[in-house]
């Protein structure tokens, strides 16, 4: 009774969905440029360490970060363990905001509703606030609440590094 | 004296594109040399910058322990028990470190993956000890394609909130919920194989063939869930179980599930007169929004034969609801009803509630304070307190 019922949701048949797939990291960066740049790399300071660090809640071992830029946009690829093994998320930022979110690698046991548009879409259009927090609220999904919270946390550094390299690149 | 100067002048005028000859010859060998020079720098900036890279992948890889591809993680609890029982007028006040677990996970590939869960409960374990120590999962899972996912080795059951995702910051409330303990006999875990298919975005099923529950026949824990699992200790295999759970997640804050477990003998065969096959069904919903949450579940029994119809527990079941509220990233405070029974098929009333009223409050997103009043009611009457401290990592 409650699958028929569930079903009543989708209009598409079972096993027929198309969902964003996942994606080499290539085909990400040129899906949301239009076309694959050569790559820069972001040397973090001891302050940029400290806020990653911050965000994550946890130590950060990188020194420098690739990304791949266009004009006032940049795109991200960063991992972050949910619970056990890391995701692989790609973050498009357009604008000091996000354009896109998408989880290109999910290797966790639970929680994969996370790589879903339905999930991802609210982080569209999110900014960075003074406390280093997104400005608008996504709402979880229970039993995937760690893998929310790195998807949360890699948002949130994607938009700090993006201001970051802006600066950086200002003559 | 004109015709020296003119004379100076005409051989000065004629020796010009010689000396400007000269000089853009040596113009040339000089841009050429910093041409070369520029090409030398350029090669040397290109050896430095990838000398540059390789140092910082060392660095990288010495300081990041995932990049073995192994990982390591835990939880773990202490908790302070301080519960008056009003029917007898005693009060037991115990302190037990009630769980200490570590994760173990491989990945293989990006399609393979090992994950593996092994806890110490109370403290010690070995001969007159109160602790065990456990294997709670250890399993392979490959991804087929994107909607298959599958998995075969020793893993929790997909039944109810608690069974899958027990890390101490993650529930409310010192101690786990009572009827996810005596209906749904969590932590519950069983080996086999099972399957993922994810039917749509946000839409999942799981099903799984897996070793069974093997209950007592006679005594206080008869037929009860609790009591009948064999942890996958050199477990009879005689009469396998048959789950399958249905899980919507596509509103994000919304969780709605429902599993179904059929088990052909809950005795597995331990005696030849009466078959104890058993249903059960359990459906929960869980559903927050912003600083709000909310869950309830309900659990239920039913079990054949004439035996457990004696003993009345044929019909086992039980419901708990749950309304917390977040008042910020520090503090968040919680109710909890729970009403169960393990005889409800029975004439006499055995009906059990609990009610917790608490509060936890996070000194990081990964470590927990909690403090919990409780009240028991139904055939029993206590009340007390619990504190716990909780973490995972």
């Amino acid at each position: 009774m409650l699958l028929v019922g569930l079903l009543g949701f989708y209009p598409t048949s079972l096993f027929a969905y198309v969902d964003q797939p996942f994606q080499s990291q290539q085909d990400y960066i040129q899906e949301m440029l239009g076309e694959l740049p050569k790559s820069d790399v972001f040397w973090l300071t001891d302050a940029d360490k400290q806020v990653i660090e911050q965000i994550l809640s946890h130590s950060f071992s990188k020194i420098r970060l690739r990304y791949w830029s266009g004009e006032n946009q940049s795109v991200w690829v960063l991992d972050e363990i949910g619970k056990e093994m890391p995701i692989t998320v790609g973050i498009h930022v357009k604008q000091q905001q996000i354009a896109n979110l998408r989880v290109l690698v999910y290797r966790e046991s639970r929680g994969d509703e996370v790589r879903h548009g339905f999930f991802t879409d609210q982080f569209k259009q999110a900014k960075l606030n003074q406390e280093l927090q997104l400005d608008q609220h996504i709402d979880g999904i229970t039993g995937a609440t760690l893998s929310v919270r790195a998807l949360s946390k890699l948002a949130r550094i994607a938009l700090y590094l993006d201001k970051q390299q802006s600066i950086q690149a200002q003559p | 004296m004109i015709r020296t100067v003119l004379a100076s002048a005409m051989l000065s005028l004629f020796a010009l594109p010689a000396l400007a000859n000269d000089d853009a010859s040596d113009l040339k060998q000089i841009i050429e040399l910093q041409k070369q020079q520029l090409a030398e720098l350029e090669k040397r900036l290109t050896v430095t910058e990838s000398r540059l890279e390789s140092t910082a992948d060392a660095i990288e890889d010495n300081g990041q322990q995932s990049s073995s591809r192994t990982t390591i993680g835990g939880y773990g609890e202490l908790h302070y028990n301080n519960i008056s029982n009003d029917k007898t007028g005693t009060t037991d006040k115990e302190i037990d470190f009630h769980r200490f677990v570590l994760f173990i996970g491989h990945e293989f590939s990006n399609k393979t993956r090992f994950f593996s869960e092994f806890e110490l409960e109370h403290s010690i374990a070995g001969d007159g000890k109160k602790g065990e120590i456990e294997l709670e999962q250890a399993y392979i899972e490959h991804d087929i394609n994107q909607q298959l996912t599958a998995r075969t080795g020793l893993f929790l059951m997909p039944v109810g909130i608690i069974n899958e995702t027990h890390e101490p910051p993650a529930f409310y409330g010192v101690e786990r919920n009572p009827v996810e303990k005596d209906i749904l006999p969590a932590t519950w875990w069983e080996a086999g194989a099972a399957l993922n298919i994810k039917l749509a975005p946000g839409l999942a099923l799981d099903t799984a063939i897996t070793s069974g529950l093997n209950t007592p026949l006679t005594g206080s824990n008869a037929f009860k869930p609790r009591s009948g699992r064999q942890k996958v200790s050199e477990a009879n295999a005689n009469d396998l179980a048959y789950t399958a759970r249905v899980k919507y997640t596509a509103i994000p804050g919304l969780e709605l599930a429902a599993s179904l477990q059929y088990q052909s003998d809950l005795t597995q065969g331990a005696t030849d007169m009466d078959e104890a096959s058993a249903q059960l069904f359990s459906a929960h919903v869980i559903y927050t929004v912003e600083s709000f949450s909310v869950r309830a579940l309900y659990a239920q029994w039913d079990i054949d034969g004439q035996q457990a119809q004696d003993l009345g527990r044929d019909k086992q079941r039980g419901f708990y609801i749950e309304p917390a509220y977040r008042l910020n990233e520090q503090v968040g405070v919680f109710a909890r009803y729970n009403q169960w029974d393990n005889n409800a098929g029975g004439q006499i009333d055995s009906e059990k509630t609990q009610t917790n009223v608490g509060v936890n409050y996070w000194l990081h997103e990964n470590a927990v304070l909690k403090f919990d009043y409780e009240l028991k009611g139904g055939v029993d009457d206590a009340n007390g307190f619990n504190l716990g401290v909780g973490y995972q990592f």
